[in-house]
């Protein structure tokens, strides 16, 4: 009895900090939307707009940003890499704070802009970029402390890991954090939720074979959960998974965890 | 091996087509990955801390590959001592050349071979073969690909891709042994024909998994005690061994022998362990009268020339990172093409063979990192991934590639042109289906598997826009009210 009580006068506790945190301690937010997601999935930049503004904080997406130079760097291009990491890092100079929606981008940001600047003149910078980096979910859950958004989504759906996300950047708890508390939402874990869906970047058309066969796996491991949904915190990830769901299932959906977050 | 005309690159294409639409063996070989990785997470968690012992794995090959000289040669002293005699090979010639004139000086005719991979690397049977001399191998799983004339599939289990009734086959066709569906009675007919070649043996070769620098002593595990076998029936023995296998202390054992086990095959500790010193020595009533210990070097000393991928020198070949790799489980391990083959594969192999066969193997991966997450010696497998491919790409770049990232880096170093191609967009989304899967699709590779999205008529960028301008004019409005 008396540590319920005690447990629960703490809930209480955090919740007021927490109320206190999302209320008064408005940031300034500055959103990086990959190429592929400005262009491809809108929905899902909206989403995170949607998200950090109820929070309270101001979102600034600054117009000149274009693609973090991740595919000429994995496909070994890096003075090409550079050049377009360069932009980038002028772009991103005064940000407060930087969220990504993708896993692998936000790892190009924050793991690989310091090696492909090690050694070089803008070495500094490119380490200030990597510092103020944030995976959405990790900005959420551990720079706010927010795991609860209110948010409301009816249905049965199975969590995909983005490797980069997962071991670049080491998320992993941060999403089914803020999926557990979404109202409606059944989260079933896949067996295969580690494993990678085969996207792998320009990987995925040099070695369509191998690329597509890794789809397979990820995907007959997502159709055995019977869930409706696949939600993960990287979109590439769900362009591979959706491509071939799309192709050889139909009735699955792809969605960002931004997109269910902000569902009410 | 097929159309050996071909360039490693596109022999690589076209086994990866074969392999990755085999969905039966694919199957079979991601079922029994996973039951080794239900094995391996159960014996891992046994260790204190699994982190821990990985990072003092790390620091303890780190120390030893740093001193390799220094190491490798307190072996030598120590080894000698005993009667041992130690060749260094510069290359896989020179370690053949040996190998084959020990034989040919002593007088041997008949050879039992342990596990080593050492010996696929320098291609040892082959040239043993072709000089006269019988070669059996003694590891059932090495002596089932000796039957069937193929290269090991996995580098600690060289069979792990047949089925118990296709090596039943195999016996029945090259053993003229009755069918079985019995592991046990396979296994037997294997041991029959294997105590007969331990007994006919003059000399006997084996790889090695540690050397142990302080006490002058090789360390080599097992499963089917063939190895102790292979060293102490024959009079002759030959340790074929690369020089990164070096440990500085006999104690280091202590933590190498059950983390080798764990990520190897998920045991505790292998079935034998055993040490061996040199040559019988004076009141010994076993053992071999001859101890010969081949170090390899065969470019292994390249990879130490190179600060950055040096760590790839740590590897103990347990082959975790193959056992977790999904190119692994959907290409299998021939598809390589390679001696050691997966994630670690991928990276040594340039530096042993040449960087510009084999760095396809390089951009064949998705750079998860699951091969680097497993890792016991924290070896940074994917990240070389993409340091091959650097490599690779400032030796010789491909020309229509380097193009298209010069035509990439343009495009994105200019955000007004940028946002101009992205508003066709659309457009080209409304027009792709027309071509889609056909010869003229810019995106075939993608699509003739799987969908490509379609872009919605508003990018992001557009959407933000009109939030931000419908934002202020409601918060204007309310300024006025």
């Amino acid at each position: 009895m008396h540590r319920t009580t005690a447990l629960q006068s703490c809930q209480t506790l955090q919740g007021g900090l927490l109320l206190f945190r999302t209320s008064f301690f408005t940031m300034r937010v500055t959103l990086f939307v990959p190429c592929f997601i400005d262009s491809l999935y809108p929905n899902v930049g909206m989403a995170m707009v949607h998200v950090l503004e109820r929070l309270g904080h101001t979102v600034e997406f600054p117009e000149n940003q274009t693609c973090c130079g991740q595919p000429p760097f994995n496909s070994g291009y890096w003075d090409e890499a550079r050049a377009v990491a360069a932009k980038q890092i002028a772009v991103f100079k005064d940000a407060e704070v930087i969220i990504s929606g993708s896993g692998s981008c936000g790892a190009m940001f924050k793991v690989f802009y310091p090696e492909l600047f090690h050694g070089q003149p803008m070495e500094a910078e490119a380490k200030a970029i990597a510092a103020k980096t944030w995976e959405f979910s990790e900005f959420l859950v551990n720079k706010l402390g927010v795991t609860d958004l209110g948010a409301r989504f009816e249905g049965r759906a199975t969590f995909h890991d983005g490797c980069h996300g997962l071991r670049e950047l080491g998320t992993k708890l941060a999403p089914r954090e803020l999926l557990k508390h979404v109202k409606g939402l059944e989260l079933v874990e896949m067996g295969e939720a580690e494993t990678c869906c085969g996207f792998g970047g320009t990987f995925a058309v040099k070695y369509p074979q191998i690329s597509t066969a890794m789809a397979e796996v990820k995907c007959n491991s997502i159709q055995e959960t019977q869930a409706d949904y696949v939600i993960s915190n990287d979109s590439s990830c769900l362009m591979q998974i959706g491509g071939w769901l799309n192709r050889n299932v139909g009735s699955i959906k792809c969605l960002h965890l931004a997109e269910v977050l902000a569902s009410r | 091996m097929t159309a050996l005309a071909d360039p490693p690159s596109q022999q690589f294409q076209v086994d990866a087509n074969r392999t990755s639409s085999d969905s039966p063996r694919r199957a079979a070989v991601r079922r029994a990955l996973s039951n080794y990785k239900t094995a391996r997470d159960r014996t891992g968690a046994t260790f204190t801390d699994w982190k821990s012992a990985r990072a003092a794995a790390a620091t303890i090959k780190h120390e030893a590959v740093n001193h390799l000289d220094q190491y490798l040669e307190e072996f030598e002293q120590k080894f000698t001592a005993r009667g041992g005699k130690v060749f260094w090979a510069s290359d896989s010639k020179q370690a053949r050349d040996y190998i084959l004139n020990l034989a040919e000086a002593k007088g041997v005719r008949s050879i039992v071979k342990s596990k080593a991979m050492t010996g696929e690397e320098i291609h040892l049977n082959q040239a043993l073969l072709e000089k006269g001399y019988g070669v059996v191998e003694s590891d059932l799983g090495e002596y089932i690909q000796q039957l069937k004339g193929e290269a090991p599939y996995h580098f600690v289990f060289p069979c792990m891709h047949l089925r118990r009734d296709e090596i039943s086959d195999l016996f029945e066709k090259e053993l003229g042994t009755a069918k079985t569906d019995s592991p046990e009675e396979l296994t037997m007919i294997a041991r029959r024909v294997l105590r007969r070649a331990y007994i006919e043996a003059d000399m006997g070769i084996s790889g090695g998994n540690f050397i142990v620098a302080d006490t002058g002593m090789i360390s080599i595990t097992e499963n089917e005690g063939n190895a102790r076998l292979t060293v102490g029936l024959p009079k002759i023995h030959v340790a074929l061994i690369g020089i990164e296998k070096v440990v500085p202390r006999l104690g280091d054992l202590a933590l190498f022998l059950p983390m080798l086990a764990t990520a190897g095959t998920g045991q505790h500790l292998t079935g034998y362990n055993s040490m061996y010193g040199g040559p019988r020595q004076p009141g010994e009533i076993d053992g071999p009268e001859e101890f010969h210990v081949v170090f390899l070097d065969n470019h292994r000393t390249r990879l130490l020339a190179d600060p950055e991928q040096r760590d790839a020198l740590h590897c103990i070949r347990c082959g975790a990172c193959l056992n977790v790799c999904p190119i692994f489980k959907n290409i299998g391990g021939h598809t390589y093409g390679t001696t050691y083959q997966g994630p670690i594969g991928s990276v040594i192999t340039p530096h042993f063979r040449g960087l510009e066969d084999w760095k396809h193997l390089s951009g064949a991966s998705s750079l998860c990192g699951a091969c680097t997450e497993t890792c016991p010696v924290g070896i940074d497998i994917h990240h070389h991934l993409l340091h091959n491919r650097r490599n690779a790409a400032a030796q010789r770049p491909a020309a229509g590639e380097q193009l298209l990232w010069k035509a990439f880096t343009f495009l994105m170093k200019r955000p007004a042109l940028y946002r101009l191609a992205t508003k066709f967009a659309p457009l080209g989304s409304l027009l792709h289906p027309l071509i889609a899967r056909t010869m003229v699709d810019p995106v075939r590779s993608w699509t003739e598997t799987r969908e490509f999205p379609e872009a919605p008529l508003h990018s992001f960028r557009a959407q933000f826009k009109a939030h931000r301008r419908a934002h202020a004019s409601t918060s204007n409005l309310g300024g006025k009210q």
